[in-house]
């Protein structure tokens, strides 16, 4: 094992392979935390929405909930960057083609968002589908309004119940977001990939990458485990047991 | 002051309510008794349009539960309900679940509500857990809690729906006492309970419901003295022999 | 919107996609099987009490499940053949083909998936059952084989399949190393003919039909077993 190839100039670019993992690593985060912010956003409102009594809201929640969880990542992806820019207004997919920066890049925070999305929705709708009946029966019996019992009652204890779930969304995102090479997107797993074929210190490239993964992985868990802990609810026992 | 006539309620082919009719007086404590599921609690919940039903008519001070055009969340404001599982709000404490509808629903400002709350909480005799969560209180004090939550809102009758049957033994009379001293202020009540002691003390009428049918109705000296109907005795004998 | 779409070059190519399919299937099922058979064998490591066996379970489960599965594809097709030489102890040892590589790929990254679902379905069981069937002179082997795993399994069928149906969307991936399963032949048709919308949504669409039928069925399924008990 030699790992003083990451100190080696790069082929390309006059830096050193260390400065080629860097902006590998760079890229996946930056790829993650912006589709996860869509994720968490657009997921939270399809999940509520699949909670709703009204049919006009459950179902279009419902259908893409389908739609973005029955074709994989890889075809999404093809599909925001090929598909997409060939079906939109003529216009709009020159700009897509010509004018618009990093292609590559906001195709790929789009997609995994927009995927991400229907998990985030699943998971949301299981925790506010945990919570008994009753207590939305004691909110609407107080006087409050269905809005009121989501953002009083229900939001605040089906976020809690789901931490765990979506943390598991959260730490697949980064893991998912390594699709994003097969568009050109050279975030880690592009860049291992990259210098192993310049340098064939394969072995050594790959532990690297796998251990910045593997870190990644213990910071989510170690945030996230703080943060349930911080919004623990005290004496309630439903999900404190692991 | 509740009015209801000729109630009926089906879920898909299966009829719960049939033909339901009865009333509640001003200041009258009404108790309503049955086997399990004879729909007495769906109908305590067609009181405060918990539970929608299809057929017949109910008003409260004039005011049509079923109606599309009343603004239900007003008319709930103004009926309490405490459930069998209580259903306070885990993630908020004590003093929070009492201020919550107090502040959302009548508009009352923060220091208004909490002001109330330590008032209503000193009253059922839980002023030390003004702080706590419901977690960390037995069930006998979240059950007080939750009359203590019903309370602020003033309400003009109260709806209680098996309130002691998810009690261990020992803290059935704690909420009684409670019960008890409203029914003797004057507060209007409709309960659905086996309690037949509470019954027999502060209870103006008696209804006894089987398989969604009101089959007796009636002052509670001729209900003990002398039930009507076979069912009735039969069911009586059975809940006071133990 | 759909004028100067060519759907002609989806018929052209069919049977070479059906090809495609028939590698994805394969490729689906085998690496299923691997992964239940290995990853029942990584949970009861990992349920077992002596640290030689559950410490090593353990670690490899989490360093699987922590890495993405492009990055375990590209380190099994560096990894299997250098294996093979060193089994073989031949230094020109010929390779497996591209599919036995991608087959190993799979099956061991699965195997991480499939074990954390058979813990949870084998912890699932009452620990009277065990108990009931030690009472009963039965040893570990058989108290496992005939009382606890047919019990787990039961009750783990649908989340296994489910799983499945999701391994079966994640075998797009060997694209990464060129090879030519459903979504590969949809890609080489669509750029030796220009076609990539046509192709690309022909995609999407098979394998949202089979995923969303199959998802069905599951659902179905689970409906029928929580009835049984």
């Amino acid at each position: 094992m030699d790992f003083s190839v990451f100190f080696q100039p790069a082929f390309s670019g006059g830096g050193i392979y260390l400065d080629w993992v860097l902006s590998g690593i760079k890229w996946t985060l930056l790829v993650s935390i912006l589709a996860w912010i869509i994720a968490f956003s657009v997921g939270s409102v399809l999940g509520v929405l699949r909670t709703s009594h009204l049919t006009v809201l459950r179902a279009p929640a419902t259908v893409y909930v389908e739609i973005f969880r029955n074709v994989p990542l890889l075809v999404q992806m093809f599909i925001w960057y090929f598909v997409l820019p060939e079906i939109v207004p003529k216009s709009v997919g020159m700009w897509m083609k010509q004018g618009m920066p990093l292609p590559e890049f906001w195709s790929a925070v789009l997609c995994l968002g927009f995927y991400t999305a229907s998990r985030v929705a699943e998971q949301v709708r299981s925790g506010i589908q945990s919570i008994p009946k009753g207590q939305t029966e004691a909110g609407l019996a107080m006087g409050l309004t269905r809005v009121q019992v989501y953002r009083h009652v229900l939001l605040p204890m089906g976020y809690r119940i789901v931490i765990p779930p979506l943390t598991s969304e959260f730490l697949t995102i980064f893991k998912n977001s390594s699709v994003a090479l097969t568009i050109g997107v050279l975030e880690l797993t592009a860049q291992a990939r990259q210098i192993s074929e310049y340098t064939f210190r394969t072995f050594e490239v790959f532990t690297v990458a796998t251990v910045v993964y593997l870190l990644i992985t213990l910071t989510v868990t170690v945030a996230m485990r703080a943060l349930e802990k911080k919004v623990r609810v005290p004496g309630y026992i439903g999900s404190a047991g692991k | 002051m509740i009015e209801m006539k000729n109630i009926s309620k089906w879920y898909g082919s299966f009829q719960v309510l049939n033909d339901c009719t009865t009333k509640v007086e001003k200041g009258e404590v009404v108790v309503v008794c049955g086997p399990s599921g004879s729909g007495k609690s769906t109908l305590i919940k067609c009181v405060n349009g918990l539970e929608p039903f299809q057929k017949g008519e109910i008003t409260v001070n004039g005011v049509s539960v079923g109606d599309p055009a009343t603004d239900l969340p007003k008319l709930r404001s103004h009926i309490g309900m405490v459930f069998q599982n209580f259903e306070l709000f885990p993630h908020m404490t004590v003093t929070e679940n009492i201020n919550l509808a107090q502040i959302k629903v009548l508009g009352r400002s923060p220091a208004e509500a909490t002001e109330r709350s330590l008032a209503l909480l000193n009253r059922v005799g839980l002023s030390e857990q003004a702080p706590k969560h419901p977690g960390q209180l037995s069930g006998g004090q979240q059950q007080r809690v939750a009359i203590a939550r019903a309370l602020a809102m003033d309400p003009i009758a109260m709806l209680f729906d098996e309130p002691t049957s998810a009690l261990d033994p020992e803290m059935i009379n704690e909420v009684l006492d409670v019960m008890v001293e409203l029914a003797t202020e004057g507060m209007t009540m409709m309960v659905v309970t086996h309690e037949m002691g509470f019954a027999r003390k502060v209870a103006h009428r008696v209804i006894f419901m089987d398989e969604g049918r009101i089959e007796e109705d009636a002052a509670k000296e001729e209900f003990f003295g002398s039930p009507r109907s076979e069912r009735s005795q039969l069911f009586l004998s059975k809940i006071l022999h133990h | 919107m759909f004028t100067g779409f060519d759907f002609d070059v989806i018929q052209r190519s069919l049977p070479y996609l059906w090809q495609g399919m028939v590698f994805t299937l394969g490729l689906t099922m085998l690496s299923m099987a691997g992964g239940i058979f290995l990853g029942t064998l990584l949970a009861l490591m990992r349920l077992s009490s002596s640290r030689i066996l559950n410490l090593p379970a353990g670690g490899y489960v989490n360093l699987l499940r922590s890495t993405p599965l492009i990055l375990v594809i590209f380190w099994f097709y560096f990894l299997v053949p250098i294996a093979i030489k060193k089994i073989s102890g031949d230094a020109y040892a010929q390779g497996i083909g591209p599919f036995y590589s991608a087959l190993i790929a799979f099956t061991m990254f699965e195997a991480a998936y499939y074990c954390e679902i058979i813990r949870a379905g084998i912890q699932s069981v009452p620990r009277g059952q065990v108990q009931a069937a030690y009472a009963l002179g039965l040893n570990y082997r058989l108290a496992m084989m005939k009382v606890v795993l047919p019990q787990a399994f039961r009750n783990m069928i649908p989340i296994l399949l489910t799983q499945g149906i999701i391994l079966f969307q994640d075998t797009s991936l060997v694209y990464v190393v060129g090879l030519t399963d459903f979504m590969g032949a949809a890609g080489k048709v669509a750029q030796r003919d220009g076609r990539l919308v046509e192709m690309y949504l022909f995609a999407a669409l098979v394998y949202f039909l089979l995923c969303f039928t199959a998802s069905h069925i599951v659902k179905r399924l689970q409906v029928r077993y929580s009835v049984g008990r």
